[in-house]
């Protein structure tokens, strides 16, 4: 029940924050606040008392588990099962989901009630993702997310552009999942017919359908179908095209979520559907996954250089770290999964610590063109020093979180796909230049303008604090972590032992 | 029993950084400056109390597991040996004399708690650099000298030239550091562990000597080397580092990171053995590296950058040493350079204060007189460098290599040590001359400003200076035991050949140098503005012209690709559908046009259509 | 009332509803497309009187009252639009009033 309860949570939040803003602006954000907090302990509680070692033989894979019917015409369930992965990223959703909260607490004017409904819900959306395990209701919860995103980005976004801007970059985000989201939807109603049509039963459990003989020429299409639908969310890059101009529009808030979260409900959904429901066919396709995934480091940081916008330059290291995370789920090797995972968890600290870092310069400078910035290490206390730490993470300097997630995935990778590894360590020296341009062209170099401007207050130096805290945290000890998502990442690597990865993994010796 | 000292050691810096980054700037500029001097004073006080307790065999201490999945468990662990240690006195040791010697020369400079947090991490990683049990924990202190460096180049950021030299450290260095990483992943992947006590082991037992993993994993390993010890190719950051205070020049880009590189293949020495021929290359980068610096050195006229292409090339003595086989020598060479190096880095940052940020020798000039104490540590330094027989550290240090390289019957290497021997007292001479004989350049140089504070002014440079003498030779323990034997180990045939080889060959330097810059100065000059001479000099002066060729072989490729991609090609790519789904409705439209005459021809049109259909259809309406 | 055959009758109703639906079709000002549409009417309401001859039932007869009703109404409709029409862009070209472009 308490797994119904973690998705209810933010929705019923989301409603009361709505109605609370005829008592003033400030109830409904500290409404939000609260829930999100809620969420958060609930999820560290659960970890604290968990147990997370890899079951023996019978006993269920998943900590916790809530089914009731739904629509037992087509064998349709609520059903919601929590095992490490999940815990880990619902905690991060309940973290980030807070950190949106405090981070547009001036940043959001109007309509502040229905904002955080939207945000709220976007979250819920998330969580409901990240727990459901029937399919038709993970699809549900994955369309959920979309629409009130939509909004965030139409509605509250960059105030400095004008409104159809916005519009446009909303719709197209909201263009290119809902065209992959069908796709997903067209390969879930295929393997359940295919399912029916071999046992006469409908179902949408993910337990039953794993075990689906589907025809062999008809897999590769219906893996295609989840990859692709994955694959636009994480993103890989030909389909990238929503995701910088969805950063560049977004409310800070809505960055931070897009960034922290909605980027890993992809690489949850490949690691928990796209893999087990076709592990042949995966291993089939993962030097091409892989390719793509090195297309993306390299594309993605190439690109970022090229960026004048702060927020844009983000958004494209986001393709470009996703990029190994891509690698690394394909790769078949424990380690890197588990680099994958730290990863994910360090991509969302970094990257929502630079989006929110952007968003202050934004709320003191009233702009986000790099190009008329510059020396700000003198002018704003403290901001400077913080942007450093995650500058310093986005590019995987050691005993940050980002370093043991890219380092573990290239340990990993390296014994079954060299060559990969290779190029891809190419991208840890564009991750060098990407993330040295901002620092360049934002803090150091002449001063474009004099005068100085306020520090941080105490909202902006906590929220700082906690995200240098955990990258440092996890970077140093990630132990805790990885012995968290052992039980998931273990059986997901040996998902592929069976084969051997054939092309490109061209042998050094 | 010597762990906690070890752990003081690096974590007194540590708590440094913490303190002053904390603090955000709200100390004062005398509390912070106190704060970054007293964390690595303490930390040498810490290092000496761990050189006391040193019982003679190497101890590890792990601290904690850093990750474990399956065979991947790199630890948080430090291994204490004679190297470690000689390391972190050289690092804390020096690194002290220097952060005493900035309190000096950053005094009145703006941001001075920033400085210190940066140097005092700065000094935090090496420490974790040396002392790291496992090659993962090495890297951490690796990539954290290389991000401090980066930081401290750029100290002074309004200017962006010094932010572009700061760039271009890092990305030079981390393109090295790409090869060491590939390094370990091949190391991992072939042994099944990082620990460096384990890889010495394991290597032997795996790989045959010659192997291509051994080589390759060698090669890779000296990829990170050369990025980090600016050794050619991958030199060309190291002159332009000078743009950050002397202080942090001096330490990091003299002293100790820069030799990082040396340190890494002596304590991966096992390693290398089992690849002759890219040891072999080690050395030949390593004379090539010391030739083309010395001949760069030549033709500087700014006081630091001759320094640095000083540095460069004294480093490529340790790398020839290394090539030979040599390890302890080059970690000799590696413990003096950093006195005397230090020494005339501090000595040029003197200079430098003194005449109000004025460093170059054009516009110096005529100051031994009004600069004693800057002009001493020159005086010594510069005997130290040249290895001025006897007297001095370097002479010791430098004598050992080549006599290396003489007992590996490596004569190629050897003359190419000759050479640079004098050519390295040609440039020392030339600096020495031009900064502080001859004619004042400048108002600047005219009036100097002597410093005169004892503690952090004289205090640093004399006892740099004794340490650069024979004196700092003697302290050198020797680190024997834990290498390999070296080629020259036991043998003393034609050891005083070589001295004397190497004694002549530095009295022929000196004497060429006097010879040139005291008698043929007017015929120097004028060789130096026309003709040969002036294509010399440029050539000199542009350090072989790497910069350029680097420039137009990869920078502009790489700016024109950015430029390229900047609009994203491939998503306009994706936006196709949406131009195509733009051209239908752009089509249809014209169908709408409102106009009831045309809606009723076309619905005529269609019944009439139908009609006709039914009528001529087989079995239709007929 | 053998005199005039049914077809004769139908082959007039034909040409008259043809030529009100050229008129409709190629005329521009609104009163001529009017007249047209009571042309069409008219034509049919022909066929359905020369239908109700021809076979004696009252039917079409009956038919014939509801289509002149029909035109009555619509001509009148047809008509107040015609005068807003005309006071509205001070001409009687349909076009003028065309708006919709897609």
């Amino acid at each position: 029940m308490i797994l119904v309860w973690l998705i209810l949570i933010p929705f019923l939040g989301g409603l009361f924050c709505w109605q609370a803003e005829r008592w003033g602006d400030k109830a409904p954000r500290w409404i939000a606040l609260a829930t999100m907090l809620f969420v958060l302990v609930i999820s560290i509680v659960l970890w604290w008392t968990g147990d997370f070692s890899l079951p023996d033989g019978g006993q269920s894979p998943w900590l916790l588990e809530w089914r009731a019917p739904w629509i037992p015409r087509f064998g349709i369930e609520i059903h919601l099962a929590l095992d490490g992965l999940s815990l880990i990223l619902v905690a991060l959703t309940g973290f980030l989901g807070a950190l949106a909260v405090l981070c547009s607490w001036h940043e959001i004017a109007h309509r502040v009630g229905f904002f955080h409904l939207n945000l709220l819900w976007i979250l819920g959306g998330v969580v409901g993702v990240f727990l459901a395990l029937d399919l038709f209701l993970f699809f549900l919860f994955w369309e959920m997310m979309l629409v009130p995103m939509y909004f965030l980005i139409a509605l509250w976004g960059h105030s400095g552009s004008a409104g159809h801007t916005r519009i446009r970059a909303a719709t197209r985000f909201f263009i290119y999942t809902q065209a992959s989201g069908l796709l997903m939807l067209v390969a879930i109603l295929t393997l359940v017919f295919v399912h029916y049509a071999n046992t006469g039963v409908f179902s949408f459990s993910y337990d039953v359908l794993r075990g689906t003989d589907v025809p062999d020429a008809l897999a590769p299409w219906l893996m295609l179908g989840f990859f692709i639908a994955f694959a636009v969310k994480l993103p890989v890059v030909p389909f990238h095209g929503w995701l910088p101009d969805a950063h560049a529009q977004a409310p800070t808030a809505g960055s931070v979520d897009l960034a922290g979260i909605l980027l890993k409900t992809a690489a949850y959904g490949i690691l928990r559907f796209a893999l087990p429901l076709f592990p042949e066919e995966s291993q089939a396709f993962a030097p091409v996954a892989m390719t793509l995934g090195l297309v993306g480091i390299i594309y993605g940081a190439v690109l970022a250089c090229g960026q004048q916008d702060i927020k844009r330059l983000i958004a494209y290291t986001s393709i470009s770290h996703m990029g190994f995370v891509l690698i690394a789920l394909y790769s078949g090797s424990e380690l890197a999964i588990q680099g994958a995972v730290v990863l994910m968890v360090a991509h969302a600290f970094s990257s929502a610590g630079l989006f929110i870092l952007s968003g202050q310069i934004y709320e003191r400078l009233h702009t986000r063109d790099m190009r008329i910035m510059g020396g700000l290490w003198g002018r704003i206390p403290i901001l400077p020093g913080f942007t450093l730490c995650f500058v310093a993470a986005s590019l995987g300097m050691p005993a940050t979180a980002n370093f043991v997630g890219e380092f573990m995935i290239l340990f990993g990778t390296f014994p079954t796909a060299p060559v990969v590894v290779v190029i891809a360590s190419g991208g840890l020296v564009l991750a060098a230049i990407y993330s040295l341009l901002l620092m360049q062209r934002v803090h150091f170099g002449p001063v474009h303008r004099q005068g100085s401007l306020p520090g941080p207050d105490l909202r902006e130096y906590g929220m700082m604090l906690a995200l240098v805290a955990l990258v440092l945290l996890v970077g140093l000890y990630p132990q805790p972590l990885l012995d968290t998502t052992a039980a998931v990442s273990g059986p997901a690597a040996e998902l592929f032992t069976d084969g051997k990865l054939s092309t490109l993994a061209g042998e050094v010796d | 029993m010597m762990a906690p000292a070890v752990v003081l050691s690096f974590l007194l810096p540590l708590a440094g950084t913490l303190l002053l980054a904390l603090s955000a700037g709200r100390l004062g500029a005398r509390t912070s400056a106190t704060i970054g001097v007293a964390s690595v004073g303490l930390a040498a006080l810490a290092t000496a109390w761990a050189v006391t307790l040193y019982p003679g065999s190497p101890e590890n201490v792990t601290l904690w597991t850093w990750i474990a999945v399956g065979d991947f468990r790199p630890t948080i662990g430090l291994a204490v040996d004679g190297l470690a240690l000689m390391m972190m006195s050289v690092i804390t040791g020096v690194g002290f004399l220097i952060h005493l010697f900035a309190a000096w020369y950053m005094k009145g400079e703006a941001g001075i708690a920033r400085f210190y947090a940066w140097m005092n991490l700065f000094v935090f990683s090496m420490l974790l650099l040396v002392l790291g049990d496992n090659l993962l924990l090495l890297f951490l202190g690796w990539e954290g000298v290389g991000l401090c460096s980066y930081l401290l180049i750029g100290y002074y950021y309004h200017n962006s030239a010094n932010g572009q030299a700061a760039f271009k450290a890092f990305i030079v260095t981390r393109i090295g550091d790409v090869f060491l990483a590939l390094g370990l992943f091949l190391i991992f992947r072939e042994l099944g562990t990082l620990d460096i006590g384990e890889i010495l082991v394991r290597a032997p037992q795996l790989w045959q000597e010659g192997s291509t993993t051994a080589n390759i994993a060698a090669l890779l390993v000296l990829g990170g080397a050369l990025g980090k010890s600016a050794q050619v190719p991958l030199h060309t950051w190291l002159p332009d580092a000078m743009a950050g205070p002397t202080p942090v020049s001096a330490l990091i880009h003299a002293a100790t990171m820069v030799t990082a590189g040396v340190y890494l293949i002596a304590r991966l020495n096992g390693l290398f053995l089992l690849a002759p021929d890219v040891l072999l290359l080690v050395g030949v980068i390593g004379a090539v590296s010391m030739l083309l610096a010395a001949f760069a050195a030549l033709a500087q006229t700014d006081i630091k950058r001759v320094l640095a292409y000083s540095t460069m090339s004294q480093i490529g003595y340790m790398f020839l040493a290394l090539g030979v086989g040599a390890f302890d020598a080059a970690i000799f060479h590696l413990v003096t350079h950093a006195f005397f190096k230090a020494l005339l880095f501090l000595s040029a940052g003197a200079v430098i204060i003194s005449c109000h940020h004025e460093q170059d020798m054009a516009r110096l000039g005529g100051l031994w007189r009004r600069l004693p104490v800057a002009y001493g540590g020159f005086l010594v330094g510069g005997s130290a460098l040249v290895a001025l027989p006897l007297v001095t550290a370097g002479f010791y240090s430098k004598d050992e290599i080549l006599w290396q390289a003489m007992a590996a019957g490596n004569n190629g290497l050897l003359l190419a040590g000759l050479l640079g021997a004098v050519l390295t007292g040609i440039y020392t001479v030339r600096l020495i001359l031009g900064t502080f004989h001859g004619e004042a350049g400048s108002d600047h140089s005219r009036h100097p400003e002597p410093g005169t504070n004892l503690i952090t002014h004289h205090l640093p440079l004399v006892v740099l200076a004794i340490l650069s003498t024979f004196i700092g030779a003697w302290l050198y323990p020797g680190l024997d035991r834990l290498f390999p034997s070296a080629p020259g180990e036991g043998v003393e045939e034609g050891h005083t050949l070589l001295q004397v080889l190497a004694i002549g060959a530095v009295v022929a330097g000196l004497a060429l140098a006097g010879w040139l810059f005291m008698m043929r100065r007017e015929w120097l000059q004028r060789q130096a503005s026309h003709g040969t001479g002036r294509r010399l000099w440029s050539v000199w002066h542009h350090a072989w012209g790497f910069d350029g060729l680097f420039d137009r072989l990869l920078v502009r490729p790489w700016q024109l690709m950015v430029n390229l991609l900047r609009h994203d090609l491939v998503n306009l790519a994706m936006n196709l559908p949406a131009l195509i789904a733009r051209v239908l409705n752009a089509g249809l439209v014209r169908t709408q046009n409102g106009r009831m005459r045309s809606y009723a021809t076309v619905m005529v049109l269609g019944v009439t259509v139908i009609l006709a259909v039914l009528a001529l259809a087989p079995g239709g309406a007929a | 009332m053998n005199g005039i055959p049914m077809e004769h009758g139908l082959i007039l109703a034909s040409v008259l509803f043809s030529l009100g639906l050229a008129g409709l079709m190629l005329r521009r000002n609104m009163l001529f497309v009017l007249m047209s549409l009571e042309v069409m009417l008219n034509s049919a309401a022909l066929a359905f009187v020369v239908g109700s001859t021809a076979w004696n039932q009252p039917d079409g007869q009956a038919m014939f009252l509801l289509v002149i009703t029909l035109a009555a109404a619509e001509a009148s409709v047809g008509l107040a639009l015609m005068i807003q029409l005309y006071q509205r862009f001070h001409s009687l070209n349909l076009d003028a009033a065309s708006r919709m472009r897609g």
